[in-house]
C-alpha cells in the first residue's frame, strides 16, 4: 500500500522559541487512524499543523524537508493552500462554532468553495452530521445557533464542518480533551467509521486513547520522532526506552 | 473562478493596507500644509517683531508673545481644575463606586466629552460670565478665568477616562496583597493602587493639558479677546487671547496669501508642534511603563 | 493605643472618601445641569415653524433649518468619507499589520490626529481642500476636513472591537479554507459590528458638534436657501449657534437657546444611540 503523506526530514522552529521539530520523517498510511502522542510541546500539534499550513498563521523562524501528499510537496510556497486546506481537515481541541446557527457552520466550508446550490447543501448537512454521530440530536433545530449545543454536541458539529467539505485527511488535535466519558466514547465510534473513507491523523488526549484508536502510532518527544509503529505493537511491545517509560507512566 | 477569488482578494488586501498607511499621510500633509502656508511668516515678519509683546495686526504689529501666555495661562487654569477633578472622579468610578453607580457615570463622563464647545461656550457667556463678574466683582466676566473653568470642564473627560483605564489596568492582586498587610481601602488607593497606575495617570493629565490648549470655541466664547500679555498673576481675571482663539476670529477676514494670513498659519504650526510634542511623550510614556512591566513578568 | 490608631485610620478613610464622592458630584452635577437647564431654557422655543422655517429678519426671528439640513450634511459627507477608511485602517491595524517599527509609526499617527487641534484641522482643511484643490468653502471641503478629524476615534474604537473577536474564530474559518479576507468579512466584521458602530458614532457625533474646522472651509454666516450641491457653503447648527450668540446685536435669547437645544439634542441622541448599541452589545455576546 502506498502511503497518502510522506514528510522528509522536516525541522521547523517557532520564533518565539516554544515547539519545534527536528528532523521528522515518516509516512502515513490511507485509510487507517494514525496517532501522534507523547508528552506536550513534543511537536505533535506542530505537524499536525504543518499538514494543512495552519502554521502559515504563525511565526516561524525556520523550516526545511518537505511533506507530500499525493506526491506534491505542500510546503511549496507556490502551492493553493485554500485548496490544500479543503482537502485537508481539521478539528481542533477546544469546540468553537462560528457564531451562526448550526446548518450555517456545517455549510460554511462549502460556501466558500462557491456551492450555492441548496439541494447539495441540504444534502451535505444530512450527510456530514449523520457521519459525525449527531444528525439525530440536532435534526430538528438546525437553525439553533451552535453555541446552545453542549460541548460534546458542538464538538461533532465542527467534526461535521470538516466533512461536509468531503476532504481526504481529516487532522485532530486533542479532540475530546474537553469532553465526558460518554461524548468521547462517540466521537471515537465515529472515528472509527471515519477511517473507511478518509485518511485520519489523531493526537489523543491521553495514552489510553492512543492505545484504543491507533492503526499506527508515532511516538514524540521535545521534537523528535521517537518510534513508529503498529499500533498493536508499540503499545504491547515498545521497542524504544523511552517509549515504554512513557506509555507505563513512568513520566510526562 | 479560483484565479478572480485570489486577485480580489490581492486588491483588497492593498486597499486595506493602503488605508492603514493613510494615519501617517495625513499628518505629513498637515504639516506640509502648515508650513507651506506658515513658514513665509520668517523672511516677512523679523523675529524680534514676532516675539514682541504687541499684536495688532492691522498696524502689522505681529508680537505673538500676548498669544502665548494667554494660551498657557488659560490652559493652566484648566489643568488646575481638570487634574484634581478628574483623578478625583477616576478614583471614584474605579475604586469607590458601586457598580451601578459605575454604569451611571461612566455614560455620563463620556457625554460631557461629547458635548459640543460651542454649547458650554454659549453657557459661558449667558450664565457662566455674569455670575462671575458679580461674584468676584470684576470688570467684565469674560476672563481667563472663565475660559480655565469650562476648559476645564472640557478636559475632565479626558483625564478621567485615561486615568480610570490606567487604575483599572493594576492587578487586583496589588490591593489584595495591601488588604491582606491590614491596610485600608484609602491607604491601598493612595499608596498601592496610583503609584501603580502612574504612568498612566501621567499620560492621562498629558492628554488632558493638550486637549485644553487646543480648544477654540469655548475660549474664543468667554476669555474676552483681548490680545495682552498675561504674566502676572492678576491676568487670570482679566481678558486674554489664546493662539487658537486668535487664528478662529481672524482667519474669516484675511486676505489669502497676505502677513496676516501666513503669521496665523504660523501659529497654527506653533500648535501643531505643541500637540505633536505633548502625544509623543504621552505614549512614549505610556510605551515604557509597558515594556517595563513586560519585563518584570517575563 | 492600638484601637486609637485603628479609628484615627478609619476616620482618614471615611473624610478621604467624602472628598473623592464629592469631587465626582462636582464633576458630574454640572453635565445633568448643563443638558437639564438648556432643555428647559429651550423647550418653549422649539416648535414645528422652528424647526422647519427659515431665518428671517437678520436671523432674529424665523427657524433654523438651514442650519439643521447643513449639519446634517455634513455629518454625512463626514461619514461617506471616513467610515469606509477607518474601518479599513482599522482592519489593517488589527488584522495584517506586523508588531514592527512601521505599525508603531501609524499607531504615533493615529495618536497625534487625535491630539491636533480643532482650529489646525480648520486651516489645514483651507489650505488643501479650498485653497489648493480648489473646493471652494464647501460642504466638500468641510466634510474631507471633518473626516480627517473623526478618523482617529473611529480607527481605535473599530480596532479595539476587532481585536475582541476571538482568535479561534479566525483560526477555524481559515481551516475550513477561508481566505483572510473572507474570513474577516464573513466572521470577524459581523462579530465586531456594534463596538465599530459604536466608534463610528461617537466619531460622527465629535463632528457634528465641530466649529472650528469648519469655519474656513465651509460653514456659511446666513443662506436664503439650502444648499444644492456639495460645492456650496452650508450653514451649520454649532457655527449658527457661534454667530447668534457672539456676532448678531439684540438677539432673542429664546432663539439662542432653541438653537442651542437642538444642537444638544442632536448631538445627544447620537450619543445614546452608541451607549445603547455597545451595551446591548455587551449583554449578548456570546464568548
Amino acid at each position: 500500500m502506498v502511503d497518502k503523506i510522506v514528510i522528509e526530514n522536516l525541522s521547523l522552529q517557532y520564533s518565539d522559541g516554544t515547539e519545534s521539530l527536528r528532523n521528522v520523517s515518516m509516512g502515513i498510511r490511507q485509510n487507517a487512524v494514525t496517532v501522534l502522542f507523547g508528552p506536550a510541546g513534543g511537536g505533535k500539534s506542530t505537524l499536525l499543523r504543518c499538514l494543512n499550513r495552519l502554521n502559515d498563521l504563525t511565526e516561524v523562524k525556520a523550516s526545511s524537508g518537505q511533506i507530500l501528499i499525493d506526491g506534491e510537496n505542500i510546503l511549496d510556497p507556490k502551492v493553493d493552500v485554500v485548496a490544500l486546506r479543503r482537502k485537508v481537515g481539521m478539528v481542533f481541541a477546544r469546540p468553537v462554532p462560528l457564531p451562526m446557527s448550526i446548518r450555517e457552520n456545517v455549510i460554511y466550508g462549502l460556501e466558500l468553495a462557491g456551492e450555492k446550490r441548496k439541494s447539495k447543501l441540504d444534502e451535505a448537512v444530512e450527510r456530514s452530521l449523520k457521519l459525525a454521530a449527531i444528525w439525530d440530536e440536532v435534526k430538528d433545530r438546525l437553525d439553533d445557533p451552535a453555541v446552545a449545543l453542549s460541548g460534546g454536541q458542538q464538538q461533532r458539529v465542527c467534526l461535521a464542518r470538516v466533512l461536509a467539505l468531503q476532504p481526504e485527511i481529516i487532522l485532530l488535535d486533542e479532540p475530546t480533551s474537553g469532553l465526558d466519558p460518554i461524548s468521547t466514547g462517540k466521537v471515537e465510534a465515529a472515528l472509527l467509521e471515519l477511517k473507511k473513507e478518509y485518511t485520519v491523523i489523531l493526537v489523543p488526549h491521553s495514552v489510553q486513547q492512543a492505545a484504543r484508536t491507533a492503526d499506527y502510532a508515532a511516538f514524540f518527544l521535545t521534537g523528535e520522532l521517537i518510534e513508529y509503529d503498529d499500533g498493536r505493537k508499540m503499545f504491547t511491545a515498545p521497542k524504544q526506552r523511552k517509549t515504554e517509560d512513557y506509555i507505563m507512566g513512568r513520566f510526562g | 473562478m479560483e484565479k478572480s477569488l485570489s486577485f480580489r482578494e490581492f486588491i483588497i488586501t492593498r486597499l486595506i493596507q493602503t488605508s492603514g498607511y493613510s494615519a501617517v499621510l495625513f499628518v505629513l500633509l498637515i504639516f506640509f500644509f502648515l508650513l507651506r502656508e506658515g513658514l513665509p511668516t520668517i523672511s516677512e515678519v523679523d523675529t524680534s517683531s514676532l516675539m514682541g509683546v504687541r499684536w495688532y495686526p492691522i498696524e502689522s504689529y505681529f508680537g505673538i508673545l500676548p498669544l502665548i501666555t494667554g494660551s498657557l495661562i488659560v490652559t493652566l487654569g484648566a489643568a488646575l481644575i481638570a487634574v484634581p477633578f478628574g483623578i478625583g472622579t477616576a478614583v471614584y468610578i474605579s475604586e469607590i463606586a458601586p457598580r451601578w453607580m459605575r454604569e451611571i457615570l461612566k455614560p455620563l463622563v463620556e457625554l460631557l466629552g461629547g458635548l459640543p464647545s460651542v454649547v458650554l461656550g454659549f453657557l459661558g457667556i449667558l450664565v457662566v460670565s455674569p455670575y462671575l463678574r458679580v461674584f468676584l466683582d470684576l470688570p467684565t466676566g469674560l476672563t481667563a478665568f472663565t475660559g480655565s473653568l469650562l476648559l476645564g470642564g472640557i478636559a475632565v473627560p479626558t483625564v478621567v477616562s485615561v486615568a480610570e483605564d490606567a487604575l483599572d489596568a493594576v492587578p487586583r492582586a496589588y490591593r489584595e496583597g495591601a488588604w491582606a498587610l491590614g491596610a485600608t481601602n484609602w491607604q491601598t488607593i493612595w499608596r498601592v493602587t496610583l503609584p501603580a497606575a502612574k504612568s498612566g495617570v501621567l499620560t492621562a493629565i498629558m492628554l488632558g493639558v493638550g486637549r485644553a490648549i487646543g480648544e477654540t470655541m469655548t475660549v474664543m466664547m468667554v476669555t474676552g479677546n483681548a490680545p495682552v500679555l498675561a504674566i502676572k498673576l492678576g491676568s487670570l481675571f482679566s481678558p486674554v487671547r489664546t493662539m487658537t482663539a486668535t487664528i478662529a476670529a481672524e482667519m474669516g477676514e484675511v486676505a489669502n496669501g497676505s502677513t496676516h494670513y501666513h503669521v496665523l498659519f504660523f501659529i497654527g504650526m506653533v500648535l501643531f508642534l505643541i500637540s505633536l510634542i505633548v502625544n509623543v511623550i504621552a505614549s512614549t510614556v505610556v510605551f515604557r511603563a509597558k515594556k517595563r512591566a513586560e519585563r518584570i513578568l517575563s | 493605643m492600638m484601637k486609637l490608631f485603628a479609628r484615627n485610620r478609619h476616620t482618614v478613610q471615611r473624610i478621604g472618601f467624602s472628598l473623592i464622592t464629592l469631587m465626582a458630584v462636582v464633576t458630574v452635577l454640572p453635565i445633568v445641569g448643563t443638558v437639564i437647564f438648556i432643555l428647559f431654557k429651550g423647550g418653549s422655543a422649539v416648535s414645528w415653524e422652528f424647526l422647519t422655517g427659515f431665518p428671517h429678519d437678520g436671523m432674529r426671528a424665523g427657524g433654523i433649518l438651514p442650519a439643521i439640513i447643513g449639519t446634517l450634511y455634513l455629518t454625512i459627507g463626514t461619514a461617506i468619507f471616513s467610515v469606509p477608511l477607518g474601518i479599513a485602517a482599522a482592519i489593517y491595524l488589527a488584522e495584517y499589520a506586523k508588531e514592527n517599527r512601521l505599525t508603531r509609526l501609524i499607531r504615533l499617527a493615529i495618536i497625534n490626529l487625535a491630539g491636533i487641534p480643532s482650529v489646525v484641522y480648520g486651516l489645514f482643511g483651507l489650505g488643501l481642500f479650498v485653497l489648493f484643490l480648489q473646493f471652494g468653502t464647501s460642504i466638500l471641503a468641510a466634510s474631507l476636513t471633518l473626516s480627517i478629524m473623526t478618523l482617529p476615534v473611529i480607527i481605535s474604537t473599530a480596532e479595539e472591537s476587532l481585536r475582541s473577536v476571538p482568535q479561534s474564530f479566525r483560526t477555524v474559518s481559515i481551516s475550513l479554507g477561508a481566505t483572510r479576507w473572507q474570513t474577516i468579512r464573513r466572521i470577524v466584521l459581523k462579530e465586531a459590528l456594534p463596538g465599530i458602530l459604536t466608534g463610528v458614532i461617537l466619531g460622527l457625533e465629535r463632528a457634528a458638534g465641530e466649529t472650528a474646522p469648519i469655519l474656513f472651509t465651509g460653514a456659511a454666516f446666513f443662506l436664503p436657501r439650502l444648499p444644492g450641491s456639495p460645492f456650496d457653503a452650508t450653514m451649520a447648527l454649532p457655527y449658527h449657534l457661534f454667530v447668534i450668540s457672539t456676532q448678531v446685536p439684540e438677539m432673542p435669547i429664546q432663539i439662542q437657546y432653541g438653537t442651542a437645544l437642538v444642537l444638544l439634542v442632536f448631538v445627544l441622541t447620537m450619543n445614546v444611540v452608541a451607549t445603547v448599541i455597545r451595551s446591548r452589545a455587551r449583554a449578548r455576546r456570546q464568548w
